[in-house]
Order: structure tokens, then sequence, then C-alpha cells
């Protein structure tokens, strides 16, 4: 029940339990550049599948940041706010964005898989 | 219309530039690094710029064109010295502002650096203005290359000799490869640098040489957070046809001498704007937490008065927090004036500041 599942915005998605860990895509960080600020939304709020749920921001521009599936925001990850490069040294990694405690799980199922997500990841950027 | 390219494009794509078209040009937004460590880079080492999609005119004439040239532009033109520069402006009767730039006194004329966007329309005002008397040139078959950083004067020195002998806003014709290549000693960056106008054919051979002695080629991407941070205005952005010099808190750049005379275009409302204020003026703005508070941002006084907006704003790396310009009514243009920013619906708290964001000592600074 671990495997990352990837959505069209360039997040990926672990779900451990009823705990989905959220971030973005190393594809992601590369089309953004230098990340120098993050927004998370707030422990104990409610965040709908595909709606925005925090911003990253480049030098050049702001970008939101969506969740792949609905849940409660359980935890946030602070490192990330307080150094925005963080997310382009190991965004798949130690710089996830938040956890949901999720409601759906047959929301997963929507979403791709690694090789479908590098396919995809290629196709739209070439 | 077909985008054109730069003599260095072949350069930039090697070096795995992003590109994006700017002004009809494709240029280099970024290089592999990105903008943060190309940032640095140049405020501690060497970045190399290519603006060469910026405008170079040539005007040729005697001491008419002096005359000439001092009823649209706000500079004593006829104490400037052979090789000297100076920042200014071409207006409109409103003293609006249709392009920022810097003239050079050059033999036989002037030479005259204008923003890629503004140098078709700023040629054709300007032969309009000056009635098709003069020979007029901009040359296209000119590239420009900007080195600038601590470490520019070393490297440049090093293809070609005698330019650390330059001052800041002079420049001179030197030899590159038997060609004659003129190098003036400023821009955009806040740091010491060099401007070089080089022939199309020897542009790549001569950046080449400047990469071989460590400098690093860097994007459009970095000169803006550059810029912003030296506290500097971006044509399009803190300055337009709707903005005065004045407005732009760019008086220092209006000889005084010819404010009293008061006889070049747009003087009329230099005059009464000096006098009277203004409504609105330039401020730099420097949000309270790490916020980014990007162009079009509103901004609000204590009591949620709309008072102004931003012009332009990023995250500046060597400041290493957001900074930001805008224009704000004259009354809350004081420094320490806590403001606050709508971001995404919220305001965010921020302070009037002074500018630049970040300064460093020029090397040898007259003018």
């Amino acid at each position: 029940m671990s495997e990352v599942k990837y959505s069209k915005e360039h997040e990926w998605i672990k779900l451990e339990g009823d705990v989905a860990t959220v971030g973005i895509t190393k594809h992601a960080t590369e089309m953004l550049g230098d990340i120098v600020f993050t927004e998370l939304p707030e422990k104990g709020s409610n965040v709908q599948k595909d709606g925005t749920a925090g911003v990253v921001e480049s030098t050049k521009a702001a970008s939101d940041v969506y969740t792949p599936v609905s849940g409660e925001v359980v935890d946030t990850n602070q490192a990330i706010v307080d150094d925005p490069s963080k997310i382009n040294e190991d965004p798949e990694n130690s710089a996830w964005f938040f956890k949901l405690k999720i409601k759906d799980p047959s929301e997963m199922d929507s979403l791709m898989n690694k090789d479908d997500y590098d396919k995809f990841a290629k196709e739209t950027s070439a | 219309m077909e985008i054109k390219k730069t003599s260095l494009y072949q350069l930039h794509y090697e070096n795995k530039a992003k590109f994006v078209e700017f002004a009809g040009y494709q240029m280099p937004i970024q290089y592999s690094d990105g903008i943060v460590e190309e940032h640095k880079f140049t405020r501690n080492h060497s970045g190399i710029f290519d603006v060469s999609h910026m405008g170079q005119l040539f005007i040729y004439g005697n001491n008419d064109l002096v005359e000439d040239l001092e009823k649209i532009f706000p500079l004593d033109l006829k104490n400037l010295k052979i090789n000297h520069s100076k920042y200014s402006f071409l207006m409109n009767d409103e003293a609006g502002i249709y392009d920022d730039l810097i003239i050079t006194k050059i033999e036989k004329g002037f030479l005259i650096i204008l923003n890629a966007a503004c140098k078709e329309n700023d040629f054709k005002i300007l032969n309009k203005l000056l009635n098709n008397k003069y020979k007029m040139i901009l040359d296209e078959k000119r590239s420009l290359i900007a080195i600038q950083g601590p470490k520019s004067v070393e490297i440049l020195n090093d293809v070609i000799k005698g330019v650390e002998d330059l001052n800041f806003m002079t420049g001179n014709w030197f030899l590159f490869n038997e060609k004659k290549v003129y190098i003036t000693r400023s821009g955009y960056t806040g740091e010491d640098g060099f401007e070089i106008s080089v022939d199309n054919e020897l542009a790549d051979k001569f950046t080449r040489n400047l990469i071989e002695k460590g400098a690093k080629l860097i994007g459009l991407g970095a000169r803006d957070t550059l810029r912003l941070e030296a506290g500097l205005c971006l044509y399009g952005h803190e300055l337009d046809k709707g903005k005065t010099p004045i407005e732009a808190n760019l008086k220092w750049a209006i000889s005084k001498d010819r404010i009293s005379k008061g006889d070049f275009i747009g003087s009329d409302i230099i005059i009464k704007q000096l006098n009277d204020g203004v409504q609105k003026v330039r401020v730099g703005i420097k949000p309270e937490g790490r916020i980014i508070a990007r162009e079009k941002t509103k901004i609000f006084n204590q009591s949620d008065l709309h008072i102004g907006d931003i012009t332009s704003g990023t995250f500046g790396p060597s400041v290493n927090g957001p900074v930001a310009m805008g224009y704000v009514e004259n009354e809350f243009s004081k420094k320490n004036t806590k403001v606050f920013l709508e971001v995404r619906g919220k305001k965010h708290p921020a302070n009037i500041c002074g500018l630049p964001f970040y300064k460093k000592n020029y090397v040898k600074g007259v003018n």
C-alpha cells in the first residue's frame, strides 16, 4: 500500500494506511527553476481533490500546488517554508508538502503510476 | 514576424539556455545553473550578458546636433566630454517616458543605447524630432555584450588590454582581433562592469574568450533580480508613457542647469512637478516575511486605502528575501512607512524603504 502515484499537475502522492503524503515532482521543479517561496495549507483544513492546496514561487513566477485527492491536512512540512530551496534539492523525498487523512481511497485510482507519469511529463514538456 | 536571434544564439544553445521570446528576440532566460546561482556568480565573480537585442543608435553631426539633442534630452550635452556617458530618457510633451537610455558622446556624434522593445519607435520619434537632418544608424551589425561583477575588470583586461583604466560611465575604442570595439564602463546590475559593442562576426569569439578566462553566461532572469536589488528601473514596469522622471524618482539624471532654462521637451511638466510635488512616486518596498509581491500587486495603507501598486517584485538572492518597487501616493512614500500588500487575497505587511536593496561601491566612481 505504499505505491507512489502521480497527477497531471505534477504532484506525487504516497498512501500509507489512510494518510497520504503529497509533494511536487522532480520534473515540476525542473520546469519551475529555483523555488524561493512556499505556502502550505493550514493544518486541520480540508482540501478537495484537484483544488489548490498551496503555492510555490520561483524567482520568475508563482504556481499553484493542487491536491490529487481530498482529505484533512494533518501535517505540513515547515522545513520547506523556512528554506524553499530544499524542494529543488530533494523534491520527491524529504521536501514533501503536506500529509492528508484521506476520505476516499478510490480517488487514487485515476492517478498515474511512475511509468505513465514519466511518459506524460516527457510528452507535455516536448 | 520571425523571431530574431542574436549572434550568440549558438553559444546560448551550447550552454543549455532556456529561451524566451523577448521584444521579438529569442533570448536566454537562464542556463543550467539557474537564476539564483547565476545571480550570485555575477555578484561574486563575473557574469556575461547578451544584450544584443538592445538598440545601438549612432547619430552623427556637429554643433547643430548638440543643440538639437538638448531640445530633446534634459542633459548638459554641450559640456559632455568625449567618451563620457549619461543616463537619460526620451519624453513626450507631458514628460511621459518613451524610453530610458544611455547616451555617450563619441567622435562626430553620439551613441545612444535603447531598450529592445522601444528602439524602433525611438528611432522614428528621434528622426522626426531631428527633422531628418542627421545621419542616424540603428546598428544591427553590432552585438552588445555586458560583463558584470567584481572579477570583470581583470577578465576583460586579459582579453583587451587597457580597459582597466576606464572610469565609471566613460568609454573608448579598443581593438579585438584587429577590429574596433567600443567599450564603456557601465552596466545595469549594481556591479562594476563593462558593455562592449562588437561586430556580430566577432561576438561569439569574443564571448568565448571571456568564458575561457572564467566568466559565465547569465540569463535575463538573473539580470532582472540583479537590477531590482540595485534599485534600477526597467522600462515597461517602473517606467512608461504614463510616468515622468520626477515621479520615477530620477531627478538626479536631469541636469540642474537645464531645469532653470526649461527648454526641452516635457520641461513644463518637469518644472511644475519639481515646484509643486507629485501625486505618486516610485519607492522601494520590503515585505516583512518571505511573501513575494509581483507586478500589479495592490498596496494599501494602515487604514486599508489603496495607495499604489507594485511595478516589479521578486526574490532577491543577495538580499536573501523578497524585494519590490512600486508607486505609492506621495504622502505614504517616506522610508519605514508601514504598508500592506494584497497577495492571493490576503494582506501582508511591508515597509517602504530606500533604494538600492543591495549596494556595492563602484571601483572608480566619477560622474
